[in-house]
């Protein structure tokens, strides 16, 4: 770890001030991802900005009967609160899929959409990465790249997004807060990462000086008819091959709404309105999700190592809508796959 | 810019109560809480396995939650309780956990024990695992590369009073 100075902000205020006034200075809250890359050397901060008590940690009710949830809400408190497991259980479930209980109790919800990708290529100081170090080529394409991305990638990266959280959040349409040195903003969480493009190193389109508030989410929470469903080498404690957020509206047997999104196959939680368009009015059957599936991963292209992903997409997506249809969402302690 | 960081670098005074003990370092910002505990305090029952996160060996406990110390920056630490495993036994008496490891054989090499007895501490003060399934999952960022998984799910079954 490279050395550093240390600032514990006092307000929102004075964490955009302390961010304007050091250039190379990171704001640490968890710290779960920041502290692992800074022992790797992959960040190298000049200034560590503790935000960690800053009074962002509150659950408020929105007027449109959503809710607005502090940025430093710890991961666990999020996942295992009562108005989250009545109202979001896709959101919980998406939370306990991830990580460990240990990091959850330590990962806050604003960090958990700011960390970066675990491509072994961006963690290996010794191996060209554009996102590590722009213009300096990407060692997946043609290396191990069993676990990168099927959509949205681009020559100069094909990374994905390691976050659960993110992808219920996006098919559920949530909501970013951002303060900044120009006032507050809102942006749906679906515009909060980007794809990698000629920029594999702008994750998102946080700006400089800017700070994650809240996230909000509207008031359809899909508690009736959900899963998650996450698909990886070991069964827990470790990154998606493939997880995908269903969440549908159903009357009877037939589809009022859906969503859906997927992790592990792009730089950011993939959705597809199209997808989503032609589950609504039609039955909730296995053929109909096969389409959707067939929509959702339109465009998707393999390397080397990671063609299995698309298949295997296609099958878990089908698999997580027969789950919420039937309302048996996937367990995340008792991992059979029903 | 490391280099000038070095130099104008300035020790942080932070208090920490560890095992319902007042302590007070002056630490330089990059040291973590593993490293404080093992390397300022002497409390080397916290260990250092994989140093990322990712083994679960430096579980400690901050105001009654199970973190991972090495991922822990002391100084953002300051003011907080810690527990590790040397302050789990009371007035001789070994904590519950402690004694279920024993009476279930949950360790062979030792090294993730510390680790796994603080971890399931915290496990037991969150209340979330109601069965061996969810013991195992809840538990699932502690490792044990002796492979003593069962016995160490028995131990805690043990000390929950067998659910």
């Amino acid at each position: 770890m490279n050395n550093f100075q240390y600032s514990r902000a006092t307000d929102v205020t004075d964490a955009i001030r302390l961010l304007a006034a050091n250039p190379g200075a990171r704001l640490i809250a968890g710290g779960t991802n920041l502290i692992d890359l800074m022992k790797e050397n992959v960040e190298r901060p000049s200034r560590l900005i503790d935000i960690s008590r800053l009074p962002l940690r509150k659950f408020e009710e929105t007027a449109d009967g959503g809710l607005r949830i502090g940025a430093l809400v710890p991961n666990s408190d999020l996942a295992y609160h009562p108005l989250i497991e009545q109202r979001y259980p896709l959101l919980a479930s998406a939370i306990l899929a991830g990580a460990s209980a240990q990091l959850r109790n330590m990962a806050s919800v604003g960090g958990n959409l700011m960390q970066r990708t675990r491509c072994a290529y961006f963690y290996d100081t010794a191996t060209p990465c554009n996102k590590r170090n722009p213009g300096s080529g990407c060692s997946a394409l043609d290396g191990l790249n069993r676990n990168h991305a099927i959509l949205g990638t681009s020559a100069s990266c094909i990374a994905t997004n390691p976050s659960d959280m993110s992808v219920a959040l996006a098919a559920l349409n949530a909501l970013v807060h951002i303060a900044g040195p120009a006032g507050e903003r809102v942006i749906a969480l679906t515009d909060f990462h980007r794809l990698p493009g000629d920029a594999p190193h702008v994750d998102t389109n946080l700006g400089a000086g800017e700070i994650i508030t809240a996230i909000e989410l509207p008031s359809r929470g899909f508690a009736q008819n959900y899963s998650y469903l996450k698909i990886r080498d070991r069964l827990s404690y470790a990154f998606a091959l493939i997880s995908v957020a269903a969440a549908l509206d159903l009357n009877g047997n037939a589809i009022r709404e859906a969503r859906l999104a997927l992790g592990g196959v792009a730089h950011k939680p993939w959705r597809s309105l199209e997808a989503e368009a032609a589950l609504r009015g039609k039955a909730a059957t296995p053929d109909h999700f096969s389409h959707a599936a067939d929509l959702l991963l339109q465009g998707a292209t393999a390397r080397a190592h990671n063609g299995f992903k698309i298949e295997l997409a296609r099958r878990a997506i089908v698999r997580t809508l027969t789950q919420a249809a039937d309302a048996t969402p996937q367990s995340q302690s008792h991992k059979k796959i029903a | 810019m490391a280099e000038a960081a070095h130099q104008i670098a300035e020790r942080i005074p932070i208090n920490l109560v560890v095992n319902g003990v007042g302590r007070t370092l002056n630490l330089v910002p990059w040291t973590t809480l593993l490293d404080a505990l093992r390397d300022h305090l002497a409390l080397t029952g916290t260990k250092k396995g994989c140093d990322h996160g990712q083994c679960g060996a430096c579980t400690v406990l901050v105001d009654g939650r199970r973190v991972n110390s090495c991922l822990t920056l002391a100084v953002m630490m300051d003011g907080a309780e810690v527990t590790t495993v040397e302050g789990l036994a009371s007035d001789g008496t070994l904590h519950p956990l402690q004694q279920a490891f024993i009476d279930q054989d949950a360790f062979q090499c030792g090294y993730c024990t510390s680790g796994q007895i603080c971890s399931a501490a915290g496990l037991l003060a969150e209340g979330h695992a109601r069965d061996a399934g969810e013991i195992r999952e809840l538990m699932s960022g502690n490792l044990c590369r002796c492979g003593a998984y069962p016995n160490i799910v028995a131990a805690i079954q043990q000390a929950m009073g067998r659910p």
